[in-house]
Parts: structure tokens; sequence; C-alpha cells
């Protein structure tokens, strides 16, 4: 009677144990797999990207397509950026009587957080998505087996030539937008005042630091690293078909963007450390 | 003189529970056409994948030109690849790459091949599959047999001596099969290839065999000529020929 009764109540344990197992081990346990196997990708990247011969006509089409062809959509979004921070921050300024801070104010924002974190995003949507689903498709297809098969180097022609590009071509187009959004900005302060191009700007680079600058710059770096090595990671590694595709897309953006987040945590944070 | 050029020993691939290949044993002669016959997921595609090592084999081992595959290094590996022709199920054509390029692309590591002598190779081996035509279209411009020319194409552009067909004929209709059949053999006796033929064609296999053998469960379970297999006391063997 008593060992029955041992029974029964081990078996709801059981249950729970295996439904802990089944939702949130195996989460955990596919989470460190995949930053493993994204860690062989980056080491593999490192490895494959100093050996000669080096893919340099397909660097430069991937920047020009992941570069150029991004311009005109970080170009608006980054006019709109700035228009709009100036627009919202008018107000709030003007009620501590602090408006003349305005340039000021909107460019260290820019310049030091907005401007990198927003480009980044969009890139991570726009290249991010498009690299995933490219590889994806070419994986699904068979293409990339074709190449491995004809001995040439797929993850040299492919993967390095598009991180690398992602890597140089992020940078640039942060500077363009953040530019761009500058220029949004001093419209935007130009709509209820009168501040010339030139004052608005001497404001803006009065008060901007080389501890402003500099830093943001670096992490665009690493921000355009991780867009272009999870977007190649996702696809290269797709499967399941047409299906594999879609995902490898939807997954490539959300975690690009996720990393894009974690990365700047920790930029802030160190660069607070050298600050202080 | 070595007349083998490949040798496939104690071969077993899994993939979790699901047992694909078990102790495949095989040899292929210099110029011959060994075709793979089986049902659908037997394991054909992923033996043909094993001798290129695009799938790495649980075990045994895998000799092409008297090289063991698992004993070399990238480079080597890439430089004996360029004997071996592939041609996918799906052609596997470069989609963003016209079709020259597509043919070009192979050549991309041979920088002693001047230009004209690039251009003239990619007609040559166009010429050879009746495609000259289509130099300049895309891959979403051609039709399911031209699609599998083309792939024949570029994997003749490096003059390869053994030869991978992954069913060649599949989604094609009959006199179209016919003809890819037709030009595997054109393909043998012109380039003095060996060929690995994976199909469920018999037609196909009819036309271009000069050896079969028939997988099973993951094991090798009757070889010989098609004559020979086609009328086999194997009730289970004859089923695939009627």
């Amino acid at each position: 009677m008593s060992t029955d009764l041992k029974t029964a109540s081990a078996k709801p344990l059981e249950k729970v144990i295996e439904h802990i197992e089944n939702r949130y081990i195996k989460n955990i346990k596919s989470f460190f797999e995949e930053v493993t196997l994204l860690t062989r990708l980056i080491l593999r990247f490192f490895k494959t990207a100093v050996k000669p011969p080096f893919e340099f006509a397909e660097l430069i089409k991937q920047a020009y397509l992941i570069g150029y062809k991004s311009f005109p959509l970080v170009a608006i979004t980054g006019f709109i950026m700035g228009l709009v921070l100036t627009i919202q921050s008018r107000p709030t300024l003007a009620d501590f009587g602090a408006e003349s801070w305005l340039p000021a104010m909107v460019a260290v924002s820019i310049i030091r957080e907005i401007g990198p974190v927003i480009t980044a995003l969009i890139f991570a949507g726009k290249v991010g998505s498009g690299i995933g689903a490219e590889l994806a498709s070419m994986k699904v297809t068979e293409q990339i087996d074709a190449m491995e098969v004809s001995g040439m180097n797929p993850f040299k022609y492919l993967v390095v030539t598009r991180i690398a590009a992602a890597t140089f071509m992020l940078p640039i187009l942060v500077i363009a937008a953040d530019a761009i959004s500058l220029y949004g900005a001093y419209i935007g302060v130009n709509l209820k005042g009168d501040v010339s191009f030139h004052l608005f700007f001497l404001q803006v680079f009065g008060k901007l630091t080389f501890s402003d600058v500099f830093p943001a710059f670096i992490k665009t770096i690493f921000f355009g690293f991780a867009v272009g090595s999870i977007g190649c990671y996702k696809g290269y590694n797709a499967s399941k078909g047409t299906e594999g595709v879609g995902e490898a897309a939807n997954a490539a953006v959300v975690f690009a963007s996720l990393a894009v987040f974690v990365l700047d945590m920790i930029a802030v944070q160190l660069t607070s450390l050298f600050d202080s | 003189m070595e007349t083998t050029i490949v040798e496939i020993e104690h071969l077993n691939k899994s993939f979790g529970n699901n047992h694909v290949l078990r102790d495949i044993n095989l040899k292929i002669e210099k110029g011959e056409n060994l075709v793979v016959f089986g049902k659908s997921g037997s394991g054909k595609s992923v033996l043909i994948k094993c001798l290129v090592d695009l799938i790495e084999p649980d075990e045994g081992k895998v000799v092409l030109f008297g090289k063991t595959m698992s004993d070399l290094n990238d480079d080597e590996l890439n430089a004996l690849r360029k004997k071996v022709g592939f041609l996918f199920q799906s052609a596997a054509l470069y989609d963003s790459m016209t079709v020259r390029e597509n043919l070009e692309f192979p050549l991309r590591d041979l920088k002693t091949k001047a230009k004209e002598e690039i251009e003239a190779l990619v007609f040559e081996v166009l010429k050879s599959v009746g495609l000259e035509d289509a130099i300049d279209k895309m891959p979403s411009e051609l039709s399911g047999g031209m699609r599998k020319r083309v792939g024949l194409a570029r994997t003749l552009i490096l003059k390869p001596e053994l030869i991978l067909y992954d069913e060649p004929t599949t989604g094609l209709d009959p006199i179209t099969s016919k003809e890819i059949s037709k030009l595997i053999l054109d393909v043998q006796s012109k380039y003095h290839t060996a060929s690995i033929i994976i199909t469920h064609d018999v037609e196909c296999a009819r036309i271009t065999s000069n050896r079969m053998i028939i997988i099973k469960d993951g094991i090798c379970y009757a070889e010989g000529t098609f004559k020979e297999l086609s009328e086999s006391k194997d009730e289970w063997v004859r089923s695939f020929f009627k």
C-alpha cells in the first residue's frame, strides 16, 4: 500500500521534471548551442579572412549592395529622426528656459546614441534579413553545396565578404545618417525660430567632444559586424526548405536587433567607465 | 596502371536513429557508368554526398583517385573535388548569375587561363549540351531540362574524371529525360569520365548503366548489369523494372 502511494506521488513529480526539461532546459541548451555555433562561425571568419586569395571583387560588390543600396532608407530615417527629436524636445527645454541649448542637446543625442542605434536597427532589418534570406535560399537550393563540390570556398566567397562589407559599411552609413539627421534638426529648430546654418552648427560642434564621437563610431563597427555575422550564421545554417528561408530571414532580424541593443549596453557601460 | 578511381569501404551513416547507410562497399573503375537504384529515402543521395565529403560518414573509408578523403586537409580536398563533377537534382545553378557566369565561376581559381581561353571553354561545354544560345540567359529563364543541361555543362568545365549525377531525370518529361540520359552517355564517350548515376528512372538506368547496384534499407542489396537485375529471381528487385 505504502509503495503504491510512493509511486503515485512520484509520477506527478516526474511529470513536472519532464515538463521543466522540455520547456526550459531544452531552450537553454539550444541557446548555448546557437551561441557556440555562432562563435565558431566568427572564429572561422577571422581564420579565413586573412588567408589569400582575397575576394576583393565580391567584397566591393557586397559593399555596394549593403552600403550604397541602404543609403536612401538610412537618409530618410536620419532626416526624420533629427526633425522629430528637435520638435519633441523644444517644449521641455522651453519650460526650463533652455531653448538655446536645443542644437547642442539634439546633436549629443544623435551622435552618441540615437544615430548609431536607429541606423543599426534599420540596417539589421534591411541587410540582416537580406543576407539571411539570400544565403538560406542558396543553402536549401544546394547552391552552396555546388560551390563546395567545385572546389571553391563558399565560406570565403559568401560569408567573409558579407560580414566584412557590413562591418565597413555601417559606420559610413551612420556618419551619413548623423549628418542628415543634424540637417533635419536644423530644419526643426527653424520651424519655430530663426537660427542661421552657421550658428546652428557652431553650437553643435562647440558642444561635441572627442568622447562623444569616437566611442559612438567604434561601436558602429561592432554593430555592423554583429548584423553581418548573425545574418550569415542564420542563412548559412538554414534547413527545412522554403520554410527555412523565411525562418532564417526572420531570426536574422530578431537576433541582430537584439545584439545591437546588447552591444550598445556594453558600449555605454565601457564609455561611462572611461568617462569617469 | 591503376583503374579503380573510387573505393568505398564499410561506409556507415546515420541521422539520429535512422541508419541510412550500413556497411557499403563499392568500387568504380575508370570510364564506368554505375547506376545506383533504390526507393526514395534509401540513402542513394547520401552515398554520393559522402563521396565528396558534403556529408561526413560516421564510419568507413572513401578513397578517391587513390587518396583517402578523411586524411585530406581543406586545400587538398578542394583540389581533389575539382576532379569530380556533381550534377545536383535541382541543377543548383547560381540564380544571381547568368549562364555564362555560372560556367565561369568554377574557373575563378585558375588564374593561368586567359580570358579568351575561358570564353572558348564556356562555348565548348555549352555546345556539348546543345545550349550555346542560352549563354546570356538567367537561370530563371530556363526550363527544367535546360537547367539540367547547364548544370551538366558547369560540371564539365573543369574536365572532371568522375561525374556524380543526383537524379538527373527527376521532374522531366519522358522525352527530355531520354535526351538527358543520352547526353550522359555522350559525355562519357567524349570526355572519358566515370559516372555514378543516382536514379529511380528505369529508362535512364537502361540507357546509361554499365553496372547497377540496388540499395535497400541502407545496404547494397543487389548488384549486376541492367539485364541481370531486371531478370533477377528476387521479386523485390524485379519489381523496380516493371
